[in-house]
């Protein structure tokens, strides 16, 4: 059977692996844009570069590909005209790079807020700063509706973005987001970097998902420079992105159960998350395991009693957690709050590519750890749960079969955790390629992509779940009451610095 | 839920004994700190977090102290949602751009006396994010900072020392 990228007419960059990268003609990105409208095709990835852009796709059977299409002229055919999810990286690259995509439907900016001191900060030629004009939010147009503007500055301990409210009464009839406050320049400081440096700029785009990021960028690197990693360091960066998992997940479910004043269930959890973090730090010396995975294996081995920490966890876990459950099961006041509550399409999560709990609680079964797949999922042994009701309740129900997957799968690492070295030995200087990576955090399926040259860092892109994600909260939150939004809010759990980068 | 509540009067607390207070803390401390207006609010202050641009990691921890073990209430410190009820500013990341204004009109809503607390390495001086474009520095470059709790991420051990500091 031809692989998807062998369909798709244009020249092959042999340089990119594992397969090829197609650089196409504007019909040939025009008709990958049409095969996504069309739902043959999932929109990956969509990000700019000098005089270029590129976009990953996805096919049947999880096939990735990815396209290339060359604008000199500063010009593009618009995915998102045809496509929506593509709309806010079509934007997003504009700002970056100055990239004019012809017929967007929405020419805002996206994450330039008027306050760089320049503009197209990436492009080869930045232009002038511009003085920032007041930003043209959506018309909501009806009696009786007001409008409720909520941050950057939230009134939580959580990440700073704009959210701008129309409400009738209590109903909500429209949100929308306006993000790209905690934008840190990260893919301008990983061009030119060396590998380390741009690996340590990766771990922190987003610090709840560092192992995931890190996975994804050493995944990339590996592709690129056909490095093979030891066993043994592929099992301990299972065993460090499933506590990642658990960790994540736990806090969440805690979280969300919290939103509906549920605090019970909030330290709890709590207690769970906060043992996890700390036999993270046994194992591996740094709690939210950041800087661990590196390109070619992992920085250090599991320390000495490390293996017992995590069985002593597991033993935790396994006692407490069922009954955490079953009080979720029969709180009946709390049901109320989380059942029925901002219901997700499953049309829509199958259009945006939602990935994660988003979409696995809509019916999109999706999960990077089985297709594509990555080592060492293939010899585990789990599955992946989804449910069709895309309501706040279905998001904690995924959250929590995923925790007890999680928790079967950290038992048969710890099983199968062969003796050997932790790291392959590469010389980067000598190397180039371009390559890609795709791993499941916690959230859902991070996308990175890198091309080195003489192992610096000539151009990387990462991509969070969160860009098909935050734009689905704003259609679930529609004629649901205000109050829920938090709810819902937490039910997503979106990440602010890993979209804004 | 009776029985989850009935198991945690019974056992034994969680929590664990306060890390004594960081001595380098307390030194950058009490070049800065007024024991005037310490006196004037006792020994309880309220807490405003600002993201000012992390990448979430310090969100984490400080979270974390609100937890069973660290139990962050039992020192008379607590967060709270408005800086206007705000005695502290903990202030995270490096202060991107675009979250420079909302920080210092952050710092304006809050009334006086005040203190600002930077959380983290890139708080400090902007960390591996310095350099960039979109960022504008340490939380000092855009609001005065009374005290720095480094790490990347802090511990909340490390960062309940540095606000037991605050409190010596």
């Amino acid at each position: 059977m031809p692989s998807l990228a062998d369909t798709i007419e244009g020249r092959r960059i042999e340089a990119h692996r594992p397969r090829p990268r197609i650089v196409v003609n504007a019909a040939g990105w025009s008709a990958a844009a049409n095969r996504m409208a069309a739902g043959e095709w999932t929109l990956l990835g969509l990000w700019g570069a000098i005089a270029c852009v590129h976009m990953a796709v996805m096919g049947e059977g999880a096939e990735i590909a990815v396209l290339t299409l060359e604008c000199a002229d500063g010009e593009y055919p618009s995915v998102g005209a045809v496509h929506p999810p593509a709309i806010r990286f079509e934007r997003a690259i504009r700002d970056l790079y100055g990239l004019i995509p012809l017929g967007l439907p929405d020419t805002r900016p996206w994450l330039d807020l008027g306050f760089w001191e320049v503009t197209h900060p990436l492009a080869v030629q930045p232009g002038a700063a511009v003085a920032p004009t007041p930003f043209p939010f959506l018309p909501s147009e009806g009696g009786g509706l007001h409008q409720v503007p909520v941050g950057p500055v939230h009134a939580g301990i959580i990440e700073p973005g704009h959210f701008r409210f129309t409400a009738n009464g209590e109903r909500i009839v429209r949100l929308e987001q306006r993000l790209g406050y905690v934008h840190k320049g990260i893919e301008h400081l990983m061009t030119g970097a060396s590998l380390d440096k741009a690996a340590q700029l990766a771990g922190r785009a987003s610090g709840d998902s560092t192992v995931a990021y890190a996975l994804a960028f050493a995944h990339a690197v590996e592709a690129a420079l056909e490095l093979t990693v030891p066993p043994r360091a592929i099992l301990l960066r299972a065993l460090m992105a499933e506590l990642e998992r658990i960790a994540n997940h736990f806090g969440d479910f805690g979280a969300i159960c919290n939103d509906a004043s549920f605090a019970v269930m909030h330290a709890q959890c709590g207690i769970l998350r906060e043992q996890t973090l700390r036999t993270a730090d046994a194992c591996f010396g740094h709690r939210l395991v950041m800087d661990r995975i590196v390109p070619g294996g992992v920085a250090r081995d599991i320390a000495t009693r490390g293996l017992d920490q995590v069985r002593m966890l597991i033993g935790e876990a396994r006692a407490r957690f069922p009954h955490l459950v079953e009080l979720y099961d029969k709180t009946a006041s709390l049901q109320d709050r989380t059942v029925g509550t901002g219901i997700l399409h499953p049309e829509l999560a199958r259009q945006f590519g939602a990935g994660g709990y988003v979409g696995r609680a809509s019916g999109r079964a999706f999960d990077a750890r089985k297709a594509p797949g990555y080592a060492p999922y293939g010899w585990l042994s789990f599955y992946v749960s989804t449910l069709e009701a895309g309501d706040v309740n279905a998001r904690v129900l995924i959250r929590i079969r995923e925790i007890e997957q999680s928790l079967a799968m950290i038992e048969q690492i710890l099983h199968e955790l062969p003796h050997g070295p932790v790291a392959a030995t590469f010389y980067p200087e000598a190397r180039s390629g371009e390559g890609l990576g795709l791993v499941e955090g916690f959230r859902g399926d991070v996308f990175a992509w890198i091309a080195i040259e003489a192992g610096t860092v000539t151009r990387c892109h990462l991509r969070d779940p969160s860009w098909f994600q935050w734009p689905l909260l704003e259609a679930v939150i529609e004629d649901n009451i205000v109050a829920d939004f938090p709810l819902c809010n937490k039910s997503f759990n979106c990440s602010y610095s890993g979209h804004d980068l | 839920m009776r029985r989850i509540l009935f198991e945690s009067l019974i056992k034994r607390p969680l929590t664990e004994a306060a890390p004594r207070a960081d001595e380098t803390a307390i030194a950058e401390l009490a070049k800065n700190v007024d024991r005037a207006a310490r006196r004037r609010l006792g020994r309880s202050l309220s807490i405003r977090e600002v993201d000012a641009g992390s990448c979430n990691g310090c969100e984490l921890e400080i979270h974390a102290l609100n937890n069973a073990f660290y139990d962050l209430e039992r020192f008379g410190l607590r967060f709270v949602a408005s800086p206007r009820h705000a005695d502290v500013l903990m202030v995270t990341g490096p202060v991107t751009k675009n979250m420079r204004e909302a920080l210092q009109r952050t710092y304006d809503a809050t009334p006086d006396p005040k203190w600002v607390v930077a959380v983290g390495d890139c708080a400090l001086n902007g960390g591996i994010f310095s350099g960039s474009y979109a960022v504008a520095g340490g939380v000092a470059t855009v609001v005065p900072v009374d005290l720095h709790i480094r790490g990347c991420p802090p511990s909340p051990t490390q960062l309940l020392q540095g606000l037991l500091a605050l409190l010596a």
